[in-house]
């Protein structure tokens, strides 16, 4: 049982991921009609916005002291971050600490222009085009980031670690009556995924509750009548963009802890969201949350070793099997309005 | 007005004259070469086939620096490096055979087809005599049958699995990289000795020929230590998130962890291991423990504060006090500002054994070079006293068992040296089962 409540916390934490990076990918086809293959580079992006306040925040000068030797054995080169210096010791390095929580607020402003300069500068010039066309140009634009990051940052993982106070791992199992370390859970993962709730449920209510929300879904719903009233449809939309970009970026930012970014960590998330997107129905935003995290937990329990002892490889395909079964039986998906992909 | 007439008597005297005339080249070229890309002019080509893009190219780049640096000595240029520390005293700083040393680069992409591509590109187009590089075990694999069939002789980069001098072996081919059954061999007495002999084990395995080579290895000498092994389970390549793989092994009953992973895997797998807690757990009454059989300082980096304290081995380390290591560890530093890897010291290494080789065989012949290369001990290379076994082309020296450091006094001092395992602890026969299948056939001059 605890190895089943370990698997689910897992699948809800994958699913979470999966979840926002759907959410974004689903809401731009929903408002643009564009397949967007860059997203995963948007998700990498954020993860390295987190990475670069990290790099800012730990900006130094050098002191030699000549008491201690370098590896070649010249006086050694001490580094001090401008940020200890100029508030003390505690102060600076908590700050430095806490970079990535600090990273959500740096990243959003970045990750909304980085989707509006997208947007307006690439992707428009192809709504009229076929969707194959909208993929080529979206996936190049994809590789063109993940070599740029590259140039600047290097191949390898760059630990990006979370703040002192939330590393490590908490007994979970005790919450719930089990026996002490029998559910033991990273606390980021937890947090992130609760992060991603609020994230998600703010999406929604903006969607639901604001005025600019009701445009943006009758526009989903019927762009050319809107247009008609005199809304200027596209540039509600554009600013869609920019918030699927920076929902996509927050995703990444909170993702950094978890596993060292690297530059090509998008390309991994992003065949899986788009089936995530395509199980959860093209278009449909509660459908992307919902297979986001239905996923996640399938193919977490797809890799228990009881699983696999009676299906071997299933958790390597589990999530491709789902699609095809979708595909087959429901192509609308499974929260997809009628008529979308079935004709 | 004319007409074309053909004739099948005609037609055959035609295609025979013209088969004999595009026959031409190669019938003149093979009786003016000896062997493939035999050179020529004042110059000699090498070629250097490292990742230098996709998840690999940090490796790639450092194995590059090094190459650079090895040309440079055997030029005459630079301060020498472990030229001045070499056993052999055959290179004089002026080329390879009088020849000055010129080479080409080729990106891997530490994908097989692409490494083959350009390997073969090198050799086809650039006529390089010799190639060199590679950062994985399913790369150097590839392209050391390549080298074989094209008649070069091939000096492999940093591949670790024990297919490379095993059942894949070639005769063109040459390893001075330890392998995983050293790696196994050294650690598990280290291991017994900090950990205890009642020991149970679970095992995290990457799906490809190195995490085999490499997880068969572990499984034989911890069992032969008396540990028990729970189970191995084999994560796919691809894998980004490893937390659906530990959460398992918390409540399997094992109280060791063995991560068979390398690169982004190794530094993923490690990173989620740590935030599970596993290494605050105590299981049977005892600390739970993680061990990275191969360690690397460049992906080391990348897990940050996760390294501590967790044991693994390597090929070589710059904190070494060798006169060989301090050469090499003063000319790169001095160059490139930090200390080079173990990648990039077994491809300088590579360069100056291979430019060795022609100088005492006194002919880049891809025979002659093997040949030099065979059975040759040599020292002052960073490893101590080292032999180049004629059987499978596997260099034999003592191997690094090494810890994350709890306390680094800089970004580049993550590892500290355990134990030097002397080599006698980690040699075996060449018909060991191991490394059992395929066989060297013979050297290929190619032409």
């Amino acid at each position: 049982m605890d190895a089943i409540i370990l698997q689910i916390l897992n699948g809800l934490d994958k699913g979470s991921a999966y979840a926002l990076i759907a959410l974004g990918l689903t809401l731009i086809f929903g408002t643009l009609g564009v397949v967007n293959f860059a997203h995963g580079a948007i998700f990498m992006l954020g993860a390295f916005t987190a990475v670069t306040l990290d790099r800012l925040l730990n900006m130094s000068f050098v002191t030699i002291d000549p008491t201690r030797t370098n590896f070649l054995g010249q006086p050694l080169e001490v580094k001090t971050p401008y940020i200890v210096s100029w508030f003390g010791d505690s102060i600076g390095n908590g700050i430095i600490d806490w970079a990535v929580p600090l990273s959500i607020l740096f990243s959003i402003p970045i990750m909304l222009f980085i989707g509006y300069a997208m947007e307006r500068g690439i992707i428009k010039h192809f709504y009229h085009r076929p969707h194959a066309d909208q993929i080529l140009v979206t996936f190049g634009l994809a590789i063109v980031l993940q070599e740029i990051v590259k140039a600047f940052f290097g191949a390898n993982p760059i630990p990006t670690p979370a703040p002192a106070a939330f590393r490590g791992s908490f007994d979970f199992g005790v919450w719930l009556g089990f026996p002490a370390n029998a559910i033991i859970y990273p606390y980021w993962r937890m947090i992130y995924f609760l992060f991603s709730a609020i994230v998600i449920s703010g999406v929604f209510a903006f969607l639901r509750f604001t005025t600019f929300g009701m445009v943006v879904r009758a526009g989903m719903a019927d762009r050319e009548t809107v247009g008609l009233l005199g809304i200027d449809i596209d540039k509600r939309f554009t600013i869609m963009f920019g918030i699927a970009a920076a929902v996509a970026g927050l995703a990444g930012v909170m993702y950094a802890p978890i596993n060292s970014p690297n530059y090509h960590m998008g390309m991994d998330f992003l065949v899986l969201s788009f089936v995530v997107v395509v199980v959860g129905g093209m278009g449909s935003l509660p459908g992307a949350v919902l297979a986001g995290f239905l996923l996640g937990v399938l193919e977490s329990f797809a890799s228990m070793n009881e699983i696999k002892s009676i299906l071997p490889g299933i958790d390597q395909i589990i999530i491709y099997l789902i699609a095809i079964i979708i595909l087959l039986t429901r192509p609308r998906g499974l929260m997809g309005r009628k008529g979308v992909m079935e004709d | 007005m004319s007409k074309l007439i053909l004739t099948r008597r005609g037609l055959l005297k035609t295609g025979a004259v013209a088969g004999a005339g595009l026959a031409m080249p190669t019938i003149f070229a093979s009786g003016a070469a000896a062997y493939t890309n035999e050179p020529k002019g004042g110059t000699v080509t090498l070629g250097f086939n490292v990742p230098q893009s996709g998840p690999y190219a940090d490796e790639g780049a450092d194995e590059l620096r090094a190459y650079k640096l090895a040309v440079e000595h055997l030029n005459g240029e630079g301060d020498g490096g472990m030229l001045n520390t070499f056993s052999s005293k055959a290179l004089k700083g002026n080329g390879i055979l009088g020849k000055k040393v010129t080479y080409v680069t080729g990106d891997t992409q530490t994908k097989s087809d692409a490494a083959r591509a350009s390997a073969k590109s090198m050799i086809e187009k650039d006529g390089a005599v010799m190639i060199t590089g590679g950062s994985s075990s399913g790369v150097a694999i590839a392209v050391q049958g390549l080298c074989q069939d094209a008649g070069v002789i091939f000096m492999a980069g940093l591949t670790h699995s024990n297919d490379t001098t095993g059942k894949d072996k070639k005769a063109n081919g040459f390893r001075h990289f330890f392998n995983a059954y050293m790696s196994a061999a050294a650690l598990a007495p280290v291991l017994s000795n900090a950990y205890g002999k009642d020991r149970k084990f679970y095992m995290l395995t990457a799906d490809y020929t190195w995490g085999w080579t490499q997880a068969a290895s572990m499984k034989a000498f911890l069992e032969g230590v008396g540990w028990t092994m729970v189970k191995d389970v084999r994560t796919p390549l691809a894998t980004t998130d490893f937390s659906s793989y530990i959460a398992p092994v918390m409540n399997s009953g094992a109280d060791v962890l063995i991560l068979n992973h390398y690169g982004g895997n190794m530094v993923n797998s490690l990173t989620n291991a740590v935030n599970f807690g596993l290494r605050d757990k105590m299981v049977n009454g005892k600390q739970f423990e993680i061990v990275v059989p191969l360690y690397s300082r460049l992906m080391a980096k990348g897990a940050g504060e996760n390294v501590k304290g967790i044991l693994g081995s390597t090929n070589w380390h710059w904190s070494l006090q060798d006169e060989g290591t301090k050469a090499f560890v003063k000319s790169f530093g001095t160059k490139y500002g930090f200390p080079p890897s173990q990648a990039a010291h077994t491809v300088y290494c590579q360069t100056l054994l291979y430019a060795d080789a022609c100088e005492r065989a006194g002919t880049f012949n891809p025979c002659g070079v093997a040949e030099a290369l065979e059975g040759f001990e040599f020292d002052g290379l960073g490893n101590g006293k080292t032999l180049y076994r004629a059987d499978d082309h596997q260099c034999f020296k003592d191997v690094l068992v090494v810890r994350g450091k709890e306390k680094p006094t800089s970004e580049f001092d993550l590892l500290e040296v355990v134990e030097k395992t002397p080599v006698e602890k980690v040699r075996y026969e060449p018909d060991n089962p191991f490394f059992k299948g395929g066989s060297l056939g013979k050297c290929n001059p190619g032409a």
